[in-house]
């Protein structure tokens, strides 16, 4: 069998006495979408910033296209086609939505940035890159305004231009619904599935129903741990799942 | 947004025509007292503006930045004491010294964050300032008198006070423009990306410290030319010129100011000290005066004089 795109070996991150990441274990293939569902304080976020290299694991390692990066910093990880988008969202305010994707296009355009003179946001190759970026997402129209003047909805949409316009080959999403109204969550739920034919995704979200509508293989985690892995219909069956963790969200799924 | 920056740049546009015309002034009505004390605004005018490359678009508030001022002063002071008068060395080996000191201590403070990171730097300053009042050398805590300015051949004396004065604008301007062409630059983009985020330009592919070290090595070059141009205004450096009230007189300047502002360094230094030789004259008191003054525009008057001036002009 082909080396996954992303292989997560027996990862461990304690915190004082708590294990928040118990001996994970996980792959991704190229073009799958990998949904990592889980109560609240399963060690989801935790388990994602190990993955980007924002949070050191105390043991274990992480593989993405072969290479072990378990000790790479973020901005190496970055370069190798691993981007992320934050459970908060996690923009540059004081910029527009144009420049935040901008920039994640300039970390990715293969010149360094230790240039002092010529105006950036003049370069057009960065500027076209980011507007395609913001089409993709449908901000095309929202370029020129300040992250801080957009709606949450359109934060959330940005957060994943400025992933793509990073050229992942695996994005690692915290949470891209959390907080979307009803139409909203319908139009990331698109956008997602039509990414996944460009870019493997690892989907970390407590929408059940778009990660059903979504994944292709569901892990679930509680208590740092990864008590069942499988496609979407082994999980909804899976009785320790049932137990754990869809049973007292009950309320959630039903209504979703 | 546009009427914003209209007046800002009204009042920055009056203040460079004013430091231009001075002399003209200064000439007409023979009054040389004000020459003086404008070649001294300038001067530190010149060293706001780079502490507000630090502090205002890379978001590291450095509490040591007059470091820099006695570096470039001591630079000047040590090579004219041991017979090497050229300006080209002297102000040279200013700039060199202070890129290699804001080297070494930026990749040592930079391992810290916030208030640590005002603290480290105030005790590098600090450690500097006892440095030079060990050096006995060179006068130790008495200081060092500069009995002849830096000699730049023909082109221009120094000891004229019209050309020294137009030396120090004309330094002033080209730092302010060339602040403004880094602001927009690749680099300036990924430093204010750092001030906002840095976790987020970390995740988008930047190595964060190497950046925010370079804007730091920049910052403390220019303030070391600041400091050049010092010891040549008083013919004279002393470790005080480096003690931590001077470091806190920059940034207030620049809070004062503006921070993140092209221009509102350069206004808060001319505020600053008209009001502090205003004041002093007026009573001795005048700290008293000064400090809640200061206080009123910190509180109020949010992004400083230039940040106001834009809210006046949208009311």
């Amino acid at each position: 069998m082909a080396e996954p795109l992303l292989r997560v070996d027996n990862l461990v991150r304690r915190f004082g006495g708590i294990i928040a990441t118990d001996h994970v274990c996980l792959d991704v293939s190229k073009g799958e979408i990998h949904a990592i569902i889980g109560p609240n304080g399963a060690g989801k976020t935790t388990l994602i910033s190990q993955l980007t290299g924002h949070l050191a694991p105390h043991a274990g390692r992480i593989f993405l296209g072969g290479r072990d990066i378990s000790h790479f910093p973020a901005y190496k990880r970055s370069a190798l086609g691993l981007a992320r988008s934050f459970q908060i969202t996690s923009l540059l305010t004081d910029f527009t939505a144009a420049d935040n994707v901008a920039l994640a296009a300039q970390a990715h355009d293969g010149r360094h940035s230790f240039r002092f003179f010529a105006n950036a946001r003049k370069d057009k190759p960065l500027r076209d890159a980011a507007r395609a970026a913001l089409e993709r997402v449908g901000l095309g129209h929202r370029a020129d305004v300040l992250v801080s003047k957009l709606s949450h909805g359109e934060q959330r949409e940005l957060e994943l231009a400025v992933a793509l316009a990073t050229k992942p080959q695996i994005m690692l999403l915290d949470e891209p619904m959390a907080g979307l109204g009803v139409t909203e969550s319908q139009r990331m739920v698109k956008l997602l599935a039509e990414l996944r034919n460009e870019v493997s995704i690892v989907l970390v979200e407590h929408d059940m129903e778009a990660v059903f509508a979504l994944a292709d293989r569901i892990s679930v985690l509680v208590y740092g741990r990864i008590i069942a892995s499988g496609k979407p219909d082994e999980i909804r069956q899976n009785e320790e799942v049932k137990r754990a963790y869809l049973g007292d969200q009950h309320v959630v799924v039903g209504h979703g | 947004m546009t009427s914003k920056l209209n007046v800002s740049s009204l009042v920055a546009a009056l203040v460079v025509a004013g430091l231009v015309l001075l002399p003209v002034y200064s000439n007409l009505t023979g009054n040389i007292f004000i020459l003086t004390l404008f070649t001294r605004i300038v001067i530190l005018a010149l060293a706001a503006v780079s502490l507000n490359l630090l502090m205002g678009y890379g978001g590291m508030m450095s509490f040591g930045h007059a470091a820099y001022l006695g570096i470039g002063g001591y630079a000047v002071g040590i090579l004219a004491q041991e017979g090497i008068g050229s300006g080209w060395a002297q102000f040279a080996v200013a700039i060199a010294v202070s890129a290699l000191y804001a080297l070494v201590i930026g990749a040592l403070s930079l391992r810290t964050r916030g208030v640590y990171f005002i603290m480290i730097t105030l005790a590098f300053a600090q450690m500097a300032y006892y440095v030079a009042s060990g050096l006995a050398r060179y006068g130790g805590d008495d200081g060092l008198t500069v009995y002849k300015r830096s000699d730049f051949g023909g082109l221009i004396n120094l000891g004229n006070r019209v050309q020294f004065y137009y030396l120090c604008l004309a330094c002033l301007l080209a730092v302010v423009a060339l602040v403004w062409r880094i602001v927009n630059s690749r680099f300036g983009l990924v430093l204010q990306g750092l001030r906002s985020n840095e976790q987020r330009m970390q995740a988008i592919g930047f190595p964060s410290k190497r950046y925010k070290l370079a804007c730091f090595v920049i910052a403390g070059m220019l303030c070391g030319l600041s400091g050049a141009l010092l010891a040549n205004n008083t013919d004279f450096v002393s470790p005080a010129v480096m003690y931590w009230t001077r470091s806190g007189d920059l940034m207030v300047m620049v809070i004062l100011g503006g921070m993140g502002t092209l221009m509102g360094p350069v206004v808060g230094s001319v505020v600053f000290l008209v009001l502090e030789e205003v004041l002093s004259q007026l009573t001795e008191y005048w700290a008293l005066i000064m400090g809640p003054l200061l206080l009123l525009i910190v509180l109020f008057g949010r992004g400083g004089i230039m940040g106001m001036l834009g809210r006046v002009n949208r009311g």
